[in-house]
């Protein structure tokens, strides 16, 4: 597989300013930055004027015993309390729009053993739809969060998460979407003292599915892992936008976003950026991409971007690679009598192997091998020539 | 008895100028029972004619054949030729990650035999294989020769030797890089496979040292493309005393 390691390029786009007013955030054309990338014809007006009073978007919450689950008003406090501010359309009017908002509040020192599940389901694209959830860690808890995003919608939702001091807090975000789903969703964490964030991205329906996914530190010493799978099909836009906000010292990030296209048109972006601000001395980051191109047709496109503001790093790297099936390991396995599928089956899976096995949320793990399985039984097997 | 017959074989592989013919008519018969060693000078083409006899698609036949008892090897795809008996120790075997060691095997296994093995004689197998090859139990859970050490690789080749159990094994320079311990531990792994019943060996090797351990009957000069001289177990240590420079030379 081909290995390209970029040297830092300092983007100018890495925050820009945010705002609360819709009206400071112009309907984009498509040739902006942060949009270049996104096919806006197929969002349904997500990102101009839609109106966003659909309520085909259903919410269930599934929360072990000493979780708070909570409705909010739109003007509660909890809301805004991780430090976002929207930075692009779509996020100020998910903000406004919001027909209902919830807060997940996992109180200080709880320890959870079983997850907390949020199922958002959609019943149609018709109407588009706005959500918003707060999800408060407190100090010293320990809690893991499991959003699964599935069924038919247009969507735009906000997601925040204030992880306390010392508090660790997994998060796994599934689109298990139907084919014709659109969802554009924003989230934002804010990571206190010491406390560890994991974030983990799993990514397979929809027909555009985009991520922007932020992180900043509230205190010294916390640290962001955010983990990412995708597979994108025959016409499917799969976006990852990330940005972590080293604003802390002695804090650290870890991304590693490992995606496979298959089928004519599809496509799926991944900008990783990071910036490590002045007062970020002795921080750690490293962001990795890595996309497995199945069949022809498809385009992946992968950018990662290290902005460094400080020379006091301990450590700072960053990898993006995009390949077609590597043909020494395809002999490799054939030479021993694999025929081609199954070797190309024991590739992919290798290939996510790493990924599946460093999420460890035990509960979802079994699904994701499954959907892998699922995924490459639609086509890898097809692409055979 | 079976039979791997090499006739003329002429091998090329695409350059950025055109293709490049490597192997220049090579003739061998390979029978059950018999180990033949090819040893020959570096870029003589000694891994070419490995990779051609297992099809890797790098390499292009432009003439000659290579039959598996009477069967048409060329016309099989690189997996019918293994399921058909064939088998390549690499030298240089690739890594897989994220697939391991016991998925692999089991898996290569189950398409060789063309049914999955008997859970718990396999489970042992694997452990008699990977223990008699001075390879640690937790090896079966790592990665396929990712992080593994030179040594390791190639004992993990003579591992799958064994438990693939090929009719005729092709052995790329799976000495190079051991040390004599090692050596000794893969030499070992090959003879108990050349005492089953019916088994032929093609080793290559630079060097005359394995041929201490591993007895051949036939040794094959290789130079430039061709067997340049063939001869008994003497002809090695001929090659020992003077080196190639004789065959070498005659060429230049
Ligand atoms: N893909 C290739 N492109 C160009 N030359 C090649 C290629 N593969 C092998 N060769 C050349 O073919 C010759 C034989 O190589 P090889 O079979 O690896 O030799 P050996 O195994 O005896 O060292 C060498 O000169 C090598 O440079
Ligand atoms: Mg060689």
């Amino acid at each position: 597989m081909a290995e390209a390691i970029e040297t830092a390029k300092v983007s100018s786009h890495l925050h820009p300013e945010g705002s609360f007013d819709v009206d400071a955030h112009v309907v984009p054309t498509g040739r902006e930055e942060i949009w270049r990338f996104t096919p806006l014809k197929r969002l349904r007006g997500l990102h101009a004027d839609a109106a966003l009073d659909g309520t085909t978007v259903g919410a269930e919450f599934d929360a072990p015993e000493g979780v708070v689950v909570e409705r909010i008003a739109a003007d509660s406090e909890r809301r805004g309390s991780s430090g976002f501010v929207p930075r692009d359309r779509i996020a100020v009017r998910a903000w406004h729009g919001a027909a209902t908002a919830y807060a997940v509040t996992v109180p200080k020192e709880t320890v959870l053993d079983q997850p907390v599940v949020i199922d958002l389901t959609g019943t149609s694209v018709e109407g588009a739809s706005a959500t918003h959830v707060v999800v408060t860690a407190e100090a010293h808890s320990k809690a893991t969060v499991v959003f699964r995003y599935a069924g038919s919608a247009t969507l735009a939702d906000l997601a925040e998460f204030v992880v306390g001091d010392g508090a660790q807090l997994t998060v796994v975000n599934i689109d298990d979407w139907a084919d014709d789903a659109v969802r554009a969703g924003t989230r934002h964490a804010q990571v206190g003292r010491d406390a560890e964030f994991r974030h983990v991205d799993v990514t397979f329906g929809g027909d555009v599915v985009r991520h922007d996914t932020t992180a900043e530190y509230a205190g010294p010493g916390g640290s962001v892992e955010m983990l990412g799978l995708y597979f994108a099909d025959e016409g499917q836009h799969i976006e990852h936008r990330l940005f972590v906000d080293h604003t802390a010292p002695h804090t650290k990030s870890h991304v590693v976003y490992k995606g496979a296209l298959q089928g004519e048109g599809a496509h799926t972006v991944w900008v990783g950026n990071v910036l490590i601000r002045k007062v970020a001395e002795g921080i750690e980051t490293y962001e990795e991409n890595r996309n497995l191109v199945l069949t022809d047709g498809c385009q992946a496109d992968s950018v990662p971007n290290l902005e460094i503001e400080t020379g006091e790093i301990e450590g700072a790297g960053h990898a993006s690679a995009t390949g077609r099936f590597d043909d020494e390991q395809l002999f490799y396995l054939r030479s021993r009598g694999v025929a081609e599928d199954e070797a190309r089956r024991l590739v992919v899976h290798g290939f996510f192997n790493d990924l599946i096995r460093k999420i460890n949320v035990p509960q979802i793990e079994e699904k994701l091998v499954a959907t892998v399985e699922a995924e490459l039984a639609k086509n890898v097997l097809k692409g055979l020539d | 008895m079976s039979t791997l017959e090499i006739k003329d074989l002429h091998v090329s592989v695409d350059t950025e100028d055109g293709a490049k013919e490597i192997l220049k008519g090579v003739t061998l018969t390979i029978k059950g029972g018999e180990t033949h060693a090819i040893m020959g000078p570096n870029g003589s083409g000694k891994s070419t004619l490995a990779y051609s006899i297992a099809g890797h698609p790098k390499y292009t036949v432009t003439a000659g054949t290579v039959t598996l008892d009477g069967e048409d090897v060329l016309a099989m795809s690189v997996d019918e030729r293994a399921r058909a008996g064939l088998f390549l120790a690499m030298q240089y075997p690739v890594e897989v990650p994220g697939v391991s060691v016991a998925n692999f095997l089991r898996t290569a296994k189950t398409a060789i035999d063309g049914e999955a093995p008997k859970l718990r004689t396999w489970v042992k197998d694997v452990n008699t294989a990977l223990e008699q090859l001075d390879l640690d139990a937790s090896f079966s859970q790592r990665s396929v020769n990712e992080g593994f050490s030179g040594g390791e690789k190639k004992r993990h080749e003579i591992a799958q030797l064994e438990l693939l159990d090929p009719t005729f094994a092709v052995l790329d320079e799976t000495d190079s890089g051991l040390d004599i311990d090692a050596l000794k531990t893969v030499s070992e792994g090959v003879n108990r496979f050349r005492a089953k019943e019916d088994r032929g060996v093609l080793l290559i090797t630079h060097y005359t040292r394995i041929l201490r351990y591993i007895q051949p009957d036939f040794v094959h000069v290789f130079v430039a493309g061709r067997i340049a001289e063939e001869g008994g177990p003497e002809l090695a240590e001929q090659l020992e005393a003077e080196g190639y420079d004789k065959y070498t030379k005659v060429r230049a």
